[in-house]
């Protein structure tokens, strides 16, 4: 088998600004610092040319090699920043690396996104032609496949309506729908999955899995370390711009999530990010004086408090908080309209939102643990809000258990055993 | 279908596939344009009516101020049909430079999210403005029956006329647009260059008007010369080209496709990461 994709040496850098919030420049700006470098150079025309102070370089990749053969299934795991989205965004040729070379056989289809191009006056068939195009699909290719995709949507009675009208979840089938039935020999998808309800995502995940199946290469990226696990045979794990571990899927994100305990922290704070509408600024586990800790023991509540970001007023906002184990196992799930019927973050005032989560003592057992927090809304233009993915890690230990930590089990609830009256006359 | 293509992506490196691709992606164009063309026939009340009362409108007002009450010469052919000659390359350009200029910057999720040739926006602006500019051509047939007035032979070299107004207002059209995504100051500049320019090209009075010792000066405007090309073509009868004149517009706008190409196909790559 030949390679599919061979990469070399792979660099890309971006220049970030240190005081404009904006990513264009400004003319003046141009035209300012210009007559600035040109007077310095006229005043001292013997000193070493300085580095602007505002602007710092960043490396999104560093040096990155690796070859991925035809037909295999590629997942690409790694932290936010780690510079997933960069790899797919120049496999796809959206942006030109820095340095390095990239040999690709076979025609490539990636989807960053679902529903690029959707135009929401538009109708549900218009889209479906305007979208398949963007995709590079051809006019008749669409046409052929077009009853297809309809019905792999399941929104034959709505072809015709603008998809200004859809709720989220059509909005987001229709999108993938069309995208599902590209044909490439390539497929490179960035997390698109974790948008859609459970059916629906299995429905796509059983389409990549029957594309993969086909011989088609897949390079997938996801935080769900269950998806990739699901889907992948091999698995990159990109660490701050670099490889860090490549190989079998098992073992790679076996390390990864053992790597990711030992790098988590208690607390976790997060740089302003304009682009989202509602943001989590930061996060930590606070123990029952309210310290900020790591090590808790069963018999102590276990208090998640974090701040929330409101830039604009989101209806049907909801958060999720996930606490998984390093094998990713998912424990337990709380979604913020668990408790009572009142979602507190439904229409959250804009401003700071301060709120916390308690886990009660005796709930889960000792051991390792990781916390994914989430937020979305399905009045969101792209359903996820703010998905900061794993953002803490604590370990608890049992001490006053009789077995403690030997006990087994991934409850450390403490069950009473009562002797029941007159039980000694037999079960009834 | 071409099962084994080999791509190859290498720093700094213009890709050879690009002129194919553009090829290839022939059908997006179609799709972009058509989208544009039915969004705004969903969004407005009279759709592609606007194509044809916008020209209109201005004609009336030009035919007024420049005709009747500056009583500017008409060479003699009836006024409203001496503007609007120029009036529909100028509209056409003006539109196709402002569509354009913005193009990138409202698809902007698309460039950031999917690969194609990024030709494809700002041309698939100035197409959409191309339809305008033959729906408002309706207006002149209905004038010239109106007035009596038929071309002559020159008529039939009007399409030569519209492909060099096609080729000013993709010059002007890709170097706004791709500036435009960098430095955003341009959009303050759009609408200074279209309310300017009507007023400095032979829109609303014919270029002879010009004295003759600054003519040339005055074709540094390219729209100059496609504007009395158009004359004419249509006007026939007593217009006279002015050579000099029409050969440095033409050789103008050749220069600013050029160059346009260029600085869109050198800026390009880059989109993605400022936009």
């Amino acid at each position: 088998m030949s390679s599919a994709i061979a990469v070399e040496n792979l660099s890309k850098k971006y220049i970030i600004g240190h005081q404009k919030h904006e990513r264009y420049t400004s003319l003046r700006d141009v035209l300012a610092n210009g007559a600035k470098r040109f007077v310095h150079k006229l005043c001292h025309p013997f000193a070493a040319s300085e580095n602007d102070p505002t602007h710092e370089e960043f490396w999104a990749l560093k040096a990155i090699s690796f070859d991925i053969k035809q037909g295999d299934r590629v997942g690409v795991i790694g932290r936010n920043g780690a510079g997933k989205s960069t790899l797919l965004k120049i496999l796809s040729r959206i942006t030109d690396p820095t340095t390095g070379r990239i040999r690709i056989r076979g025609r490539v289809s990636s989807l960053l996104e679902v529903g690029t191009g959707f135009h929401s006056e538009l109708t549900g068939r218009e889209n479906i032609y305007l979208n398949g195009a963007i995709l590079g699909m051809s006019k008749a290719e669409i046409k052929k496949k077009f009853d297809e995709i309809v019905s792999f949507a399941e929104l034959e009675r709505f072809l015709d309506t603008p998809v200004k009208r859809y709720s989220s979840g059509m909005y987001v089938r229709l999108a993938f729908a069309v995208a599902a039935h590209l044909e490439p020999e390539i497929l490179i998808v960035d997390e698109v999955l974790a948008v859609g309800d459970a059916q629906f995502q299995k429905k796509c995940l059983g389409k990549m899995d029957e594309a993969g199946r086909e011989g088609r290469t897949i390079l997938f990226v996801s935080h769900n370390m269950g998806i990739i696990s699901q889907l992948c045979s091999t698995c990159v794990w990109l660490d701050k711009g670099r490889i860090r571990d490549i190989g079998q899927t098992g073992s790679v994100v076996n390390s990864y999530m053992l790597n990711g305990i030992s790098e988590l922290s208690g607390e976790m704070t997060f740089p302003d990010d304009t682009g989202k509408i509602v943001q989590l600024k930061k996060i930590a586990l606070l123990d029952r004086e309210g310290n900020i800790a790591q090590k808790f023991d069963c018999d102590n509540p276990i208090n998640i408090k974090f701040e929330i970001q409101v830039r604009r007023q989101l209806p049907g906002l909801y958060g999720y908080i996930g606490i998984f184990k390093p094998d990713c196992t998912q424990v337990l799930v709380s979604d913020s309209f668990d408790a009572s019927t009142v979602n507190p973050l439904d229409s959250l005032p804009v401003g700071m939102n301060t709120f916390s989560v308690t886990v009660p003592p005796r709930t889960l057992g000792h051991g390792d643990y990781m916390i994914h927090f989430s937020m979305a809304s399905p009045s969101a233009d792209n359903f996820n809000v703010d998905v900061p993915g794993i953002v803490c890690g604590f370990s608890l230990d049992d001490f006053t258990s009789k077995r403690g930590n030997q006990r087994l089990g991934f409850f450390s609830t403490l069950l009473p055993w009562r002797k029941l009256e007159n039980s000694t006359s037999g079960v009834r | 279908m071409d099962q084994q293509s080999v791509l190859d992506i290498e720093a700094g490196k213009t890709e050879r596939h690009y002129w194919i691709d553009l090829w290839r992606y022939r059908e997006l164009f179609y799709f972009l344009v058509w989208r544009d063309i039915l969004v705004r026939y969903k969004q407005t009340v009279i759709g592609l009516a606007w194509a044809l009362i916008r020209p209109l409108l201005t004609m009336i007002v030009f035919v007024i101020v420049f005709g009747k009450l500056a009583k500017l010469p008409s060479e003699g052919v009836p006024y409203p049909i001496l503007v609007f000659a120029a009036l529909l390359p100028w509209q056409f350009f003006s539109n196709a430079f402002t569509e354009a200029a913005n193009s990138l910057i409202s698809n902007a999720n698309m460039i950031s999210k999917v690969y194609f040739p990024r030709l494809v926006v700002p041309t698939s602006a100035v197409i959409v403005s191309f339809v305008d500019f033959l729906i408002s051509g309706i207006i002149l047939v209905g004038l010239m029956l109106w007035y009596g007035f038929g071309p002559n032979w020159r008529i039939i070299t009007l399409p030569l006329f519209t492909v060099i107004a096609f080729a000013a207002a993709m010059g002007a059209g890709l170097w706004i647009a791709a500036l435009n995504v960098k430095y955003r100051d341009f959009r303050y500049i759009i609408p200074f260059v279209v309310q300017i320019g009507l007023y400095v090209s032979p829109v609303g009075f014919g270029s002879n008007i010009v004295p003759e010792q600054w003519r040339l000066l005055y074709s540094i405007n390219p729209m100059v010369g496609v504007i009395d090309g158009f004359r004419w073509a249509i006007l026939g009868g007593n217009i006279q080209l002015y050579w000099p004149g029409f050969l440095l517009s033409l050789t103008l706008v050749v220069v600013i496709l050029v160059t346009g190409i260029v600085y869109f196909r050198k800026t390009e790559k880059t989109f993605a990461d400022v936009i």
